[in-house]
């Protein structure tokens, strides 16, 4: 169970974040929409614990994982240990993550020789090798073509119906909210609060 | 595999380059007339394999390579320690960088005798002066690096709890590769002159002591045998370890 209540979050003495309160219980998604640059990864990095630096309360489970805009793999270290450590799992536990994103053919490649989808891919199948409680994606199928895009939301979707996970997914496209979310939410103003989007 | 292509591509060009070298300083001592003064390569090279077989050069190689050894690996083991420590915390490198500057400005000369004044015509001092010179110019190279580490890796490595040993040697320690590789060739180099001059000064054995006791007796030839026996020796070692070394640490973005 993801539980915020954010008074206030500053940026030096710029105001980003107001009150900001939610709640999202185990095998929920919560999308967060919202224009470009209004605090949406700010909100992401409070809830990952990269962020300290707030007024309020936030409680989230120990185990967490997140995907990142980038794929924000180790470039110099191949698809597996990739997987293997910065996760911690063994080789065949990584090998059966591979094979749930469809890169079995690929553990021995490094992410350069990925294509984008790919390496979207794998970055998916670390954040999920890790057995969170908690997952946080921020605009995960950004720079990708539609095609590419329909596939990941599957493949997302199929990966989080399988889990209980209590997922917080920030996007600007209201498609891609729709289809994995089970509550939307739009973060909006100056400092940016919360307002319930009814789809 | 792209790094020994290029190894071998480069050969061919190193060798003809190495060639011109030596045919021009050929050309050089005929045109000096005095081998005294400039000898040949033909005069100079039977010195070396002389010195070689009496076992006289290897001993005094060794002494050498000993003392390079051992402060390389000080300089470069306490060069990145304090470069990483700077480029990560900025208080740090707020109050240690007037330090920095002054080693950095500090004559290799002045070091020199200080230790063999403080310390005493000993070992830890000849290697301690090599190693402080040495140290200000590798904390410079690794502190930029660490500057420019990723900071989305950080992120990765704090969200995934990547353990300290793991986040060093798996997301920094790549990054600073390198940085490294950088200090460590630009390291050597400078390391080897100085250990010469280390050895010249106070020192009686090792490469530079030999060049010592040649120029005190004026002959040409044996200190171009012993000075260019060893820079074989060092090229090797930089074609030998250091170039596959960054080889197979770079391997990945040639992939």
């Amino acid at each position: 169970m993801i539980s915020v209540a954010i008074d206030n979050k500053s940026i030096g003495i710029t105001p980003v974040l107001g009150c900001v309160a939610f709640q999202v219980g185990a095998g929920e998604t919560l999308a967060v929409v919202g224009p470009s640059g209004v605090g949406k990864t700010t909100l992401l990095r409070v809830l990952a614990g990269l962020d300290a630096d707030f007024v309020g309360q936030v409680k989230v489970p120990e185990r967490r994982a997140m995907v990142f805009q980038e794929p924000a793999l180790l470039p110099w270290r191949s698809a597996l240990q990739n997987l293997t450590l910065t996760t911690g799992i063994d080789e065949s536990t990584a090998r059966e993550a591979l094979g749930e994103v469809g890169l079995s053919d690929f553990a021995d490649r490094f992410p350069g020789q990925l294509s984008l989808g790919q390496q979207r891919r794998l970055s998916l199948a670390r954040a999920f090798s890790a057995a969170p409680d908690m997952l946080l994606m921020d605009e995960p199928f950004v720079s990708l073509d539609v095609s590419l895009v329909s596939e990941m939301l599957d493949l997302t979707e199929r990966l989080l119906a399988s889990r209980a996970i209590a997922t917080v997914f920030v996007t600007h496209a209201m498609a891609e909210a729709e289809r994995l979310a089970t509550r939307i939410v739009r973060l909006i103003g100056n400092p940016a609060t919360l307002e319930d989007v009814i789809s | 595999m792209q790094p020994e292509a290029d190894l071998t591509g480069n050969l061919p060009v190193a060798a003809i380059s190495i060639l011109a070298l030596i045919f021009s300083w050929w050309g050089l001592a005929i045109l000096n007339g005095d081998p005294t003064v400039l000898p040949s390569p033909w005069q100079v090279f039977p010195l070396a394999v002389s010195e070689l077989l009496s076992g006289e050069l290897l001993r005094h190689l060794a002494v050498t390579l000993r003392r390079v050894a051992l402060a390389f690996v000080i300089a470069m083991a306490m060069g990145v320690a304090i470069g990483l420590l700077m480029g990560r915390s900025s208080g740090t490198d707020r109050w240690l960088d007037p330090w920095l500057i002054v080693f950095l400005n500090l004559p290799a000369l002045v070091v020199i005798v200080l230790c063999y004044l403080w310390i005493g015509l000993n070992e830890v001092a000849a290697v301690a002066a090599v190693a402080i010179n040495k140290i200000p110019t590798v904390v410079v190279t690794i502190r930029e690096g660490t500057r420019a580490l990723d900071r989305q890796l950080n992120d990765v490595a704090a969200i995934f709890r990547m353990s300290g040993w793991a986040r060093f040697w798996h997301i920094i320690l790549p990054q600073l590769g390198p940085y490294i590789a950088s200090a460590g060739r630009s390291g050597i180099s400078l390391i080897w002159k100085i250990v010469l001059v280390v050895e010249f000064l106070g020192r009686s054995d090792g490469i530079g002591f030999k060049i010592h006791l040649y120029f005190q007796l004026f002959d040409v030839g044996m200190v171009l045998a012993y000075a260019l026996s060893f820079v074989v020796v060092m090229l090797a070692i930089e074609g030998l370890l250091v170039r596959p070394w960054e080889a197979r640490a770079t391997r990945w973005r040639r992939a």
